[in-house]
């Protein structure tokens, strides 16, 4: 029903010399009924793709289809999708329920169905005492949840986000997160969610899509990104603080960088140059120094304290590392040697100049 | 609240006062002489010194005004009339330049066609050419169409307006491309989306343009002078000039004055009842 397919979609605006290529040939299946987030930096063409497969954006090379059917050529309207705007362009004119019911109206549904629809929707997010009020007269929360409505009220079967929460304070964007969770938990829409926070694609998606530079870098689950990031981009990109990388050269079970030649839990997977990558979190500091073998000697720069957790920067063979540790923990000091001790499963490789994943 | 910007001195207060009324007075006091003027009879007010307190003949001299036939040296052409095809000009003038510039705005904001700038263009470039500018090649155009006393002759070479098509072009530009896509998700096509969408959120800016396109259609002087040659379509701005004869020939001031009166009314009156959305429309960005 509701599964969509990008077949080597491409998107360039101009033409001939002054054509500049923005998505290059994107390939990905979604299933019906799945929650997507679409990941990335700014100008990575998320929202383009995104735009794609609402119809705002033409298509350039390659299809989209939804359900069984290639919708290039069909205007939005005609694609049975529903799309929430980043600042919800909610008709300013009109009250909540005009809003909700206008495309209803225009595809000519009867009144009582469109009265039924709006209702219901209300119902579902909350919003029964509104439907007379204005777009201005609500708050920023409230616009929002009006803006669903009018996706809901359409009952289509795929709904599009354009970062519809970038607008919301820190603690109403937590509670959205939720609700729209919840919403697709009872509603089984198929969704695609464009953000580029990482902390929202990584609570919202059952699979996500991490873009770079008009590229698919990685497609799925937040765990699976989160553990085998496919490329150094994704690596640094999910998870802040970013992933540690270490540029070095790799034998055997030593990793040598900057002249200095740590000792590694597991071998390599080969050797040769190698960019080694470490989570901040994944690696500890053993004060004592009676830890297990190997161990790591890191220079401490600076300390930051974030409540639960404090960051500490600092030097290891030459190159700039981050280590998380507990706020509890008595923190280092500047200029202090340390001892970090890195499990094997936590190390991360990556090709040194393709920057792909190394297994 | 020292740090304010209101100052309390009294003498300031004072002064301040002094200039407002001083300036009411300026403004004021000639309607006022008008209308004395007005409620006399002629033989009273060309009498010195002038009457300076309304007098008893209110009601004779506005409808002598308005019906007709004073005995003055001028046209005694009833007002009636001429206010009524000034009422008729200043509308269609007003209502037409609205629509036409909405939808030129419309084409120019939401459209790609071929030589979409050079259209644009052209209707800039017209700013530069006031009827005044074009007007014997107009007056050619208009008498060949055979519209010389006509209100099609009267309205339409006054209608097109690239000041009101840019104005509206600017405020469509700044309705948001969010709400464009939005209606397009809706499934609203172009005029749907003109009709139900552009059209409300304009609605502020129309009511100051047909404000100030009525006042521009009411006081039009130098075309209708030439359009119109038969009593029947002068309009009022005319006919007050032609009340008037010259030389030391005895004119009826009275009536004069009446229909000067009259003929700020229509205008004074769009103002006071659309000045909110008069107001509204000039300053308000709420979209």
């Amino acid at each position: 029903m509701g599964a969509i397919s990008l077949r080597k979609v491409e998107k360039t605006y101009g033409q001939g010399a002054k054509a500049v290529k923005v998505i290059h040939g994107v390939d990905a299946e979604i299933a019906d009924g799945e929650f997507i987030v679409i990941v990335g930096p700014s100008g990575c063409g998320k929202s383009t793709l995104l735009r794609m497969v609402a119809g705002l954006e033409e298509i350039t090379g390659g299809e989209i289809a939804i359900g069984e059917r290639v919708v290039n050529a069909l205007e939005p309207a005609a694609r049975d999708i529903a799309m929430v705007f980043q600042n919800y362009a909610l008709y300013p004119h009109m009250s909540v329920f005009d809003n909700m019911a206008y495309g209803l109206k225009i595809a000519k549904v009867s009144k009582a169905e469109i009265e039924q629809r709006v209702q219901k929707a209300a119902q579902i997010l909350e919003l029964g005492g509104l439907l007379e009020r204005r777009p201005r007269e609500l708050s920023g929360g409230q616009r929002q949840r009006v803006a669903m409505g009018r996706a809901i009220v359409r009952q289509p079967q795929v709904f599009l986000f354009d970062e519809p929460l970038s607008n919301l304070d820190a603690k109403l964007r937590a509670q959205t997160r939720l609700e729209i969770r919840k919403l697709h938990q009872e509603l089984g829409v198929t969704s695609l969610f464009v953000t580029h926070d990482q902390v929202e694609a990584m609570t919202l998606a059952q699979r996500m899509i991490v873009m770079n530079g008009g590229r698919i870098e990685q497609i799925g689950s937040p765990e699976e990104v989160y553990q085998a990031p496919a490329t150094t981009f994704v690596a640094r990109f999910i998870r802040s603080p970013p992933m540690n990388l270490l540029l070095g050269q790799a034998e055997g079970a030593r990793f040598t960088l900057g002249g200095q030649a740590l000792p590694l839990p597991r071998a390599a997977p080969r050797n040769g140059p190698l960019l080694l990558g470490v989570r901040p979190e994944h690696a500890q500091m053993q004060c004592d120094g009676a830890g297990q073998a190997p161990l790591w000697p890191m220079q401490v720069e600076m300390v930051e304290m974030l409540g639960a957790e404090r960051l500490v920067y600092g030097r290891l063979g030459g190159a700039a590392f981050t280590l998380r540790i507990e706020g509890t923990l008595t923190p280092p000091r500047p200029g202090e040697a340390l001892m970090l001790q890195v499990q094997g499963q936590r190390l991360h490789w990556f090709d040194a100049q393709s920057g792909q994943r190394v297994r | 609240m020292d740090t304010t910007m209101v100052e309390r001195r009294p003498a300031l207060t004072v002064l301040g006062h002094l200039v407002m009324w001083l300036g009411v007075a300026i403004v004021a006091f000639p309607l006022y002489l008008a209308f004395v003027a007005s409620s006399h009879t002629a033989v009273e007010i060309v009498q010195a010194p002038m009457p300076l307190l309304p007098g008893s003949n209110l009601w004779e001299t506005y409808k002598t005004a308005l019906l007709g036939g004073g005995e003055g040296a001028g046209s005694t052409a009833p007002v009636a009339r001429m206010m009524w095809v000034s009422l008729v000009t200043a509308l269609v003038i007003a209502i037409g330049k609205i629509a036409i510039s909405l939808l030129s705005a419309f084409a120019i904001v939401y459209f790609r066609f071929p030589l979409k700038n050079v259209f644009f263009w052209a209707i800039f470039v017209t700013l530069m050419l006031p009827v005044e500018v074009r007007i014997m090649p107009t007056y050619k155009v208009v008498a060949d169409l055979g519209l010389l006393d006509t209100y099609a002759g009267l309205t339409v070479p006054l209608i097109a307006s690239a000041t009101a098509t840019f104005l509206f072009r600017q405020f469509f530009l700044t309705v948001p491309d969010e709400l464009v896509e939005a209606a397009r998700m809706d499934g609203a096509g172009p005029m749907r989306f003109f009709k139900d969408i552009l059209l409300p959120l304009s609605r502020t800016s129309i009511a100051a343009l047909f404000v100030i396109q009525f006042i521009y259609g009411w006081n039009q002087y130098l075309w209708p002078l030439l359009a119109t040659t038969s009593e029947d379509m002068y309009p009022v701005v005319i006919g007050i000039k032609r009340m008037i004869a010259g030389g030391d020939a005895a004119n009826d001031w009275n009536v004069v004055m009446a229909t000067a009166l009259l003929a700020m009314l229509p205008p004074a009156l769009v103002v006071i009842l659309m000045q909110k959305w008069f107001v509204k429309g000039l300053v308000d960005s709420e979209k």
